[in-house]
């Protein structure tokens, strides 16, 4: 049995908490969506020391490369409209962020509470290979890969027809 | 070598979900929203994997790739819906989508 590597473990954890506090904080999207990346890639390190090497990877590959990639070219089309909005800028962040964030410290302190209060129990660490992590996709599982692949056959179909109706509300405007 | 408590990794997943909560509460932008819903995802998916190591059973992370499909899924609509409102409203402020009427 492999221990878990600590400090790659926390400097990786450290490093996703600190990048995912500068998305919440940003005010242009841009700078936000380069702290999202930074923030997806430590939590695929992350996996990657918690014995997850497949999971890591599609965690680098789909969420930093492919939903990414769509957050950046989304914010390229509406960039004009992506700076805070005025209610932001009315309010500043710091007061609006106050009533969530004090509710939230509540939910983290009753958190460790109770996870202090339970037996201590290290992470094995143990390497699941993909191979294992395929054998009971397709095995046990493959009711949920069905509907995971009819979720995303219906979120493409929508996707297409949302912007197709706006290609065709501009050709009437013109 | 020293070994990470089952707890420090459920910690972890539990304040990235909180910043998350935080940023889905208190910002106005849409883009905002999608983002902060793309980290409570994958702080869900995070604790999933996390329980998958304590057990070393597979099952955390063919989890971890269902939530993967469903982001996948639900920010290729939120996207094009948000290209739709700034389309009409030209703004991408969540108050103003707020109205529910054409």
């Amino acid at each position: 049995m492999t221990a878990v590597s600590s400090t790659g473990f926390y400097v990786f954890s450290g490093v996703a908490i600190f990048a995912t506090l500068l998305v919440v904080a940003q005010r242009s999207a841009v700078h936000a969506l380069l702290y999202l990346i930074v923030s997806f890639l430590a939590i695929g390190g992350v996996l990657f020391v918690l014995g997850a090497p497949f999971v890591a990877a599609l965690e680098v590959i789909i969420y930093a490369g492919a939903i990414m990639v769509l957050f950046v070219f989304v914010t390229m089309m509406v960039s004009p409209g992506s700076e805070a909005s005025p209610a932001e800028a009315r309010w500043g962040l710091l007061r609006a962020l106050a009533g969530p964030a004090s509710i939230g410290c509540v939910l983290v302190w009753e958190l460790v509470q109770v996870l202090s209060a339970a037996p201590g129990v290290a992470l094995s660490g143990n390497v699941v290979s993909p191979k294992e992590v395929a054998a009971a996709l397709f095995g046990t599982y493959v009711l949920g890969v069905e509907l995971a692949s009819m979720l995303l056959l219906s979120g493409l179909v929508g996707a297409y027809h949302l912007g197709r109706r706006m290609l065709y509300r501009d050709r009437e405007a013109s | 070598m020293t070994q990470v408590p089952f707890e420090h990794g459920l910690l972890v997943a539990a304040i990235l979900f909180g910043i998350g909560l935080i940023g889905l509460l208190a910002r106005r932008n849409l883009l905002f929203l999608l983002m902060s819903i793309e980290i409570l995802l994958n702080a869900a998916g995070l604790a999933f994997v996390v329980a998958a190591s304590r057990w070393g059973q597979a099952d955390g992370q063919v989890m971890f790739i269902f939530i993967l499909v469903m982001a996948a899924a639900e920010v290729s609509v939120g996207l094009a819906l948000v290209l739709q409102i700034h389309h009409a409203l030209k703004t991408l402020d969540s108050d103003a989508v707020s109205q529910l009427r054409g």
